[in-house]
């Protein structure tokens, strides 16, 4: 049927692939190198954060991803198909909402079901479904300028994931919002992404959320950005708030934030090779291919 | 209106600061009602005395009529057919030439804001006939078209056309880009991103072209009645002048200002039918 044409059966779709991946780009007659030489898998409904000072690259790497950033070196598989253009299939949420002020919620969460040519009775049921999903079905005929930021950013959410998309990219979604309902906006993520079950590649430079959120973690050096450290995060689902104060989640945190510190000390040159010592921790490193 | 939920928990608004609320919001509009209704009078005040008393100080309102004089004219020409006839045909001619400035401007405009090849072909002729004032359309439109009435409806186009086409260019091209990803990410082709998220995104500016473009047309109409006109309301309050009929040169340019406002009105309200997120974001 067309309205689950992004998912196949098998569950194990929304693979990436990112080989030898470089990003430049001008900005006044300046050649910048956004990104240098990245490969990492991400695995068919896995959650991985990159975390990363800001200006880091890991926003031209999602937008690579997505498909509106056009690599100057490698390529990016998704699925065994390589990346050209935006498309449905790979769904993007940014730092600030993008909906449509002339659409009602309801109409901007029907809008990817529409362009994708979805019988108008199938779109209600659909739409109705995800709406109560984002808890939004009261504020259905409400246009987005007379929401909430927290509202807005569901919406925004509802509107990527009534799609079905195989691989869903966030940017710091959430950096906008105080700090209550951040908390509440990622655990609806959580229960969604549980739900669904897409691959989700989440952008962020708050430690914490992506230490709670993730299965793993990339931790990005600064520009141009490589991976400085690619690990796993072993606490236990469901994630809740009250892991925040556990001690497993401390010790990642300081793991993330020493890297994090000494990327921000060291100097232009310093980040070149192996110069700087990783802090001592025991951690499990991911399955995957580390940069370095 | 945002985080009303938190709001409404903390601050629960009491019965007797609801009453103050309520009393303040009706204190505030009508103070400022009654400033306002108190400056009109004092101008129609000011109208009676200078031309009752014939002042003549740099301005001469000696020929000027008094504001009984013009009511009076008001009454006696509103039931006539004559009076009305003349309304009618100018109200058709702004229609017909504006409507005709609305649909090619437009249609051109938002050719011309997205494609280079267009902008390219149409523009360079367009911005050399830009400068030219509807008003010195008139000779040659007289000299082209077969019949006067169709040069009249000519100018009004011309009055109409430039304000209507610049700003939809000027709505189109300057569309959030982030609201073309977020349709090219939700799978909308590049027909789908045109007619959902570039037309509706450049409506507010293509409404703006619109009221300067109707206040253009009025006052290009007007002018093109004066000067060449066989009737219409611009021709009548010129015809006023040469009749010597004073007060209805008065009533002939109060009927031309009620017009054009109207007019403005009625397009306000037609934009606001086809954009409410528009009216609900701007507080009216």
């Amino acid at each position: 049927m067309k309205g689950q044409a992004h998912s196949t059966g098998s569950g194990q779709a929304g693979e990436i692939s990112i080989r030898n991946a470089g990003i430049s780009f001008l900005a006044s007659d300046r050649v910048v190198e956004a990104v240098r030489d990245i490969s990492v898998e991400f695995s068919p409904g896995s959650f991985t954060t990159l975390l990363g000072p800001s200006g880091c690259g890991k926003s031209s790497l999602l937008g690579a991803i997505a498909g509106f950033v056009s690599l100057t070196q490698g390529e990016i598989l998704v699925d065994q198909r390589p990346v050209h253009r935006p498309e449905g299939s790979r769904g993007v949420a940014f730092q600030h909402h993008n909906l449509f002020p002339w659409k009602t919620v309801r109409g901007n969460v029907e809008f990817g079901l529409k362009m994708r040519g979805i019988r108008k009775t199938e779109r209600q049921r659909l739409v109705d479904a995800i709406l109560d999903r984002v808890k939004l079905r009261t504020f259905q005929h409400s246009y987005p300028g007379h929401l909430s930021g927290g509202m807005q950013q569901r919406v925004n959410l509802a509107r990527v994931l009534v799609n079905r998309p195989t691989v869903m990219m966030l940017d710091e979604p959430f950096a906008a919002l105080d700090a209550q309902t951040r908390l509440q906006m990622q655990e609806m993520l959580l229960e969604l992404w549980n739900g669904l079950k897409m691959t989700i590649v989440f952008v962020t430079h708050d430690v914490d959320e992506a230490v709670l959120l993730s299965d793993r973690v990339l931790v990005m050096s600064r520009r141009p950005g490589r991976i400085r450290a690619d690990f796993e995060v072993p606490l236990a689902r469901p994630r809740t708030a009250d892991q925040l104060t556990s001690t497993e989640f401390n010790r990642l945190k300081k793991y993330c934030l020493e890297l994090l510190r000494e990327e921000s000390l060291a100097d232009e040159g310093a980040g070149e090779g192996g110069g700087i010592s990783l802090p001592d921790l025991e951690l499990t490193p991911s399955t995957s291919e580390q940069d370095r | 209106m945002s985080n009303a939920l938190v709001s409404s928990s903390s601050a629960l608004p009491t019965l007797g600061s609801q009453v103050r609320l309520a009393r303040l919001r009706n204190k505030r509009s009508f103070v400022p009602a009654v400033i306002r209704c108190a400056s009109l009078l004092a101008c129609i005040a000011l109208w009676y005395l200078a031309s009752t008393n014939k002042w003549n100080v740099i301005v001469n309102f000696e020929n000027v009529p008094s504001p009984a004089a013009v009511c009076q004219a008001a009454v006696q020409l509103v039931s006539s057919p004559k009076f009305q006839g003349h309304l009618l045909s100018s109200i058709a001619r702004v229609f017909s030439g504006f409507g005709c400035a609305a649909v090619l401007a437009i249609a051109i405009g938002l050719g011309v804001g997205r494609s280079k090849l267009l902008s390219d072909l149409l523009m360079p002729p367009l911005e050399l006939l830009r400068p030219i004032p509807a008003v010195a359309w008139i000779p040659l439109a007289v000299l082209i078209f077969p019949n006067p009435e169709e040069s009249m409806v000519y100018i009004t186009f011309v009055g109409a056309f430039y304000p209507i086409l610049l700003n939809t260019i000027h709505g189109v091209s300057s569309v959030d880009s982030n609201l073309i990803f977020a349709s090219l990410t939700l799978g909308a082709n590049r027909l789908r991103v045109f007619s959902d998220v570039i037309v509706p995104a450049a409506l507010p500016a293509i409404v703006t072209g619109l009221s300067i473009g109707m206040g253009n047309s009025w006052f290009s109409l007007v002018t093109g009645e004066m000067v060449a006109g066989q009737f219409g309301i611009g021709y009548y309050t010129w015809e006023s002048y040469t009749l010597q009929k004073y007060p209805n040169i008065v009533l002939g340019m109060i009927a031309i200002g009620l017009l054009g406002m109207l007019s403005s009105l009625l397009i306000q309200r037609v934009a606001w039918f086809f954009m409410p997120w528009a009216k609900l974001g701007t507080n009216r």
